[in-house]
């Protein structure tokens, strides 16, 4: 790993201030990708800026929105009697991130800055039409993620908590990749007042995206049989050596099924 | 390079360290408590887990700077001053929950920390979800999932409710 400077600020806006100050410099959350990334040295920032000292950890129930503070980790999601009540669904996705060691350290807004394009968050963010609050503004979910590994944050702004608007109901269904636990397809499913939404996670060639086609098939009717007949084009997909364009079309339908009849 | 204070294993300890200085760096090469095995370069293996605030983490994906201040146990402080080894030790040994040996102190700490997260009961199941961070490559993990079943009558001192979840 190659060395830097280690800050530890006690206020967000000393946090935003050391990022903004050097463009080099980079957030610190769980570290559960970053720790990572800079021991295999496909990172080189002069500094690191740990948000442990932020206060940012907790979940509040507003109104008729679920709010999960940025560095609240997958377990304190998973276990919250808060999160099990409101949107269960996102208490089981948590349950399944990664391990036991991964889910003790690794936070929602570590995954949601990262926006890996096979985490699991960001379909439950895009599919429940959650908001990003910053440390600047709000940002809507269709606005926030902008293709792999990018999102609309800036250098300087440090995400510090998520608004979830709670759904009629909702079922996340994930098929991980058995060593690494990442989704190579997850599937989100929401039945809100607007109506159905889904989003998928894992399998787009650009990231997280919402899909239109089982959408309109759900907004007719609300069931797993909707979707039979509904596809996923072939060219919007990621293939790699764990599964093909095709096999992860397929498992788009086979996922977004499952979380249909899961929902709840 | 920063100064930082933690227990480890219920002794103070002081120690100088890089930013970039990894807990189980600290661990091993600082402190010499060479129990805590790396096993991997990528956070996959779980060889290298201690119990950190009471709640088991890979040390390799840590910076020794964020332990500043925290509780530490890795293997070497679970045995009584005696020697006695701990109930999880004692019932790897029993139910041969080893075979090389290089991935039982990370088996040990993650096996303690799922049995005192599950007070109410442990099911074979929640064994083994609880060990996918955790990758042994000799003798699969049939003995090691009994070992952790059978220590926690002991660790609770009570017996294993009957299909508890």
């Amino acid at each position: 790993m190659y060395d830097f400077e280690y800050h530890k600020p006690g206020a967000i806006d000393d946090a935003v201030k050391a990022l903004g100050a050097d463009a080099e410099a980079k957030a610190l959350a769980g570290g559960m990708t970053f720790i990572p990334v800079l021991k295999q040295r496909l990172a080189k920032p002069s500094a690191v800026v740990d948000l442990a000292g932020l206060g940012l950890t907790g979940i509040r129930r507003e109104g008729n929105a679920l709010v999960i503070k940025a560095m609240t980790t997958h377990r304190e999601v998973a276990m919250s009697s808060e999160v099990a009540s409101a949107i269960p669904a996102l208490a089981e996705l948590a349950s399944n991130i990664g391990d036991r060691q991964v889910r003790y350290r690794g936070t929602i807004g570590g995954s949601l800055a990262n926006n890996d394009p096979s985490a699991c968050y960001p379909s439950a963010v895009l599919a429940l039409g959650a908001t990003i609050v910053t440390s600047r503004r709000r940002i809507a979910a269709a606005d926030y993620f902008q293709g792999m590994f990018t999102t609309a944050l800036e250098p300087d702004e440090l995400i510090t908590e998520v608004s979830f608007p709670i759904p009629e109901k909702a079922a996340y269904a994930k098929f991980p990749n058995p060593a690494s636990r990442y989704a190579m397809v997850g599937v989100f499913v929401a039945k809100t007042a607007a109506g159905a939404r889904v989003a998928v996670t894992g399998a787009g060639n650009d990231g997280v995206f919402r899909h239109a086609a089982m959408e309109a098939a759900l907004d007719q009717s609300f069931t797993a049989d909707a979707l039979k007949d509904v596809t996923t084009p072939e060219s919007l997909m990621n293939g790699d050596i764990h599964a093909g364009t095709a096999y992860r079309a397929h498992l788009v339908g086979v996922m977004a099924r499952r979380a249909v009849m899961a929902c709840k | 390079m920063a100064q930082i204070n933690l227990t480890v294993n219920g002794k103070a300890a002081h120690a100088e360290v890089e930013s970039r200085t990894l807990l189980v760096e600290l661990l091993r090469d600082q402190l010499h408590l060479t129990g805590t095995h790396v096993g991997c370069d990528t956070s996959q293996c779980g060889a290298c887990v201690v119990s950190v605030d009471g709640k088991s983490v890979k040390s390799c994906t840590m910076l020794a700077v964020q332990a500043e201040g925290a509780q530490v146990i890795t293997i070497e402080g679970l045995a009584a001053a005696d020697g006695t080894l701990h109930p999880m030790q004692e019932m790897f040994r029993e139910h041969h929950g080893l075979q090389c040996g290089f991935c039982t102190p990370g088996m040990v700490m993650s096996g303690i920390d799922l049995v005192e997260s599950h007070p109410d009961g442990l099911t074979e199941q929640q064994i083994r979800e609880g060990l996918e961070g955790n990758i042994c490559r000799c003798t699969g993990y049939h003995n090691i999932v009994k070992a952790i079943a059978a220590a926690w009558p002991l660790m609770h001192d009570k017996q294993m409710p009957q299909a508890a979840e």
